[in-house]
């Protein structure tokens, strides 16, 4: 059940996109945000789906694996969608009690769940192709320009990959607390709400505990190693824009265009 | 009394790439009362099986009897099963919750539905079974020693009185003191209260020392199932498959390499000076 999260998780296949500078992927996850929010009509959509479906062929992850992502926000999206449904003005289609459904309601219902599964999917998408340390390579060097009026880049984007790196050890240390309070009698799905809360006690504190006495470790571990930020910090394998990422941006950069000349079109 | 495992099969991440046999057909009957050790290397399926036997983890395919009755029925209560079959995680510390000890270890009983008397009762002779001295009782778990932390943690699954005790590497990271505490401690609940304790352990010399018989889990299937002195005999192939046999089996294959006319059966050091003594004395 927890395991089904697959946001932040690294799937290798060692395919074209894997190969990719990650600046290119940052910028494409960018420009494809942007694509599911601009397209219009049924023309932009096509492309969009097809954008992202060739992405994902290519990228040779399984389907499946990627739709696994998708059930941890399900709830999310219901709700999105029904806020949607009922309160839309315009036409109405169904009407029962004080609850309408329009025709507009449907649209725009039908409209944010596609855009939120894109939304979702583009960007796992990004982090499977992407270990966390190239994420952050390519965050830090694309920031790079913000340094000089003292935003601190080199500190946000290591922060950002503990975070990235976190997410799946967290997920199997509850996993593992769960299982071990369940072998002395609890039950995480017994009862009404505050007793569910309540239930969460025996597994929310060891778990903080766990997370504090992890970060604790690996502070200590990265100060062995004299860690003190960026200043001065050279790299071992420095990123280099390859053939491969020129035509990468070219593509996206033809994508992007193409749906915005659409959308003045249409 | 007993647990049965038939034809037991289990499939990690089925359908999906990473798709592994992390048990592979187990057939098992543990008896009541015994002192098992499970042996095998990391990912052997070991903590895997032994999940199994409190119904944490439901097999791919097979059946698990306890007592009897078929655990996979329609209306079988795991609960129940729970709290009958304890199990022990590793670095079982790392569950504390509670503010006080005496609270922590009472959650078990309380889940079993007893009243907070009742599980303080049950606490209390947890706590006295494992050696934890009573002023610490009203302290924070968290403030204890990690030796001391393990003990209360072991203490908050004997406090459900369980009829199979699990334990799954429960000296991992611990000093040789620490460790024969525990591992002793453990051996006079199985004495004196004779109820069936299964060990998971990396360490032969411990095994070896207190279990009766030994299961050898490689790559998700049984190896051996013997006794101590039986599956030691194989040291050979237990290296093959990352394992050893206790230290002083090879002292006892080198004695007789040399000519001394020792049996190579010890493996404890006591069986081992016993028998070498009897040598040198004939």
């Amino acid at each position: 059940m927890l395991r089904d999260i697959t946001i932040g998780q690294y799937y290798p296949t060692g395919s074209v996109i894997h190969r990719m500078d990650p600046r290119v992927k940052l910028f494409g996850t960018l420009v494809f945000l942007i694509s599911v929010f601009a397209y219009k009509g049924i023309v932009g959509f096509a492309i969009v789906t097809l954008f992202l479906a060739a992405l994902i062929s290519i990228s040779k992850v399984p389907f499946r694996y990627m739709i696994k992502g998708l059930r941890a926000i399900m709830i999310l999206m219901l709700i999105t969608a029904l806020f949607n449904l009922f309160l839309t003005p315009g036409e109405v289609l169904i009407q029962v009690w004080k609850l309408k459904i329009t025709k507009e309601g449907v649209m725009s219902a039908i409209r944010m769940a596609i855009r939120l599964t894109y939304l979702i999917l583009g960007t796992s998408l990004m982090t499977l192709t992407t270990t966390p340390n190239q994420l952050t390579d390519g965050l830090e060097k694309a920031l790079k320009p913000l340094a000089k009026i003292h935003v601190p880049v080199h500190e946000i984007s290591m922060m950002m990959s503990i975070a990235l790196r976190f997410i799946p050890i967290l997920i199997e240390e509850t996993d593992k607390i769960m299982k071990a309070q369940m072998a002395r009698g609890a039950s995480f799905d017994e009862g009404n709400i505050i007793k569910k809360a309540k239930s969460l006690i025996p597994l929310l504190v060891p778990l903080f505990v766990s997370a504090f006495r992890r970060a604790n470790d690996l502070a200590m571990a990265m100060e062995a190693r004299c860690y003190c930020g960026g200043d001065g910090r050279t790299k071992m394998k420095p990123l280099r824009y390859q053939s491969l990422d020129y035509q990468a941006y070219a593509v996206l950069i033809l994508y992007l265009a193409l749906l915005l000349a659409l959308r003045v079109v249409l | 009394m007993s647990i049965i495992l038939d034809k037991v099969n289990y499939i990690y991440g089925q359908g999906t790439a990473y798709e592994t046999y992390a048990l592979k057909d187990i057939n098992l009957e543990i008896k009541d009362g015994q002192f098992i050790g499970v042996i095998g290397h990391t990912g052997s399926g070991k903590s895997t099986l032994i999940q199994h036997l409190n119904g944490l983890l439901r097999a791919t395919s097979g059946t698990i009897y306890y007592n009897g009755e078929d655990i996979y029925t329609e209306g079988y209560s795991m609960r129940a099963l729970r709290s009958k079959v304890g199990l022990v995680f590793q670095y079982p510390e790392h569950q504390l919750f509670e503010t006080t000890i005496l609270d922590d270890v009472c959650f078990g009983p309380m889940n079993q539905g007893l009243d907070k008397n009742a599980a303080q009762l049950r606490a209390f002779e947890a706590l006295h079974s494992v050696g934890i001295p009573e002023e610490l009782f009203d302290q924070s778990p968290f403030d204890l020693s990690g030796g001391q932390k393990r003990r209360v943690a072991i203490a908050g699954v004997l406090a459900m009185k369980p009829e199979v005790l699990i334990l799954d590497e429960p000296t991992a990271g611990l000093d040789p003191k620490g460790r024969d505490e525990i591992l002793d401690q453990v051996a006079e609940l199985h004495a004196k209260q004779h109820i069936t304790v299964i060990l998971v352990s990396h360490s032969m010399e411990d095994v070896a020392k207190y279990v009766e018989r030994i299961i050898v889990m490689n790559q998700g299937s049984v190896m051996y199932d013997d006794t101590p002195k039986n599956v030691f005999r194989y040291y050979k192939e237990l290296e093959q498959v990352g394992l050893a046999a206790p230290q002083v089996t090879y002292l006892m294959h080198e004695l007789q390499e040399k000519g001394f006319p020792v049996s190579c059966d010890a493996t404890t050091v006591e069986e081992a000076k016993q028998e070498i003594l009897s040598v040198m004395r004939s």
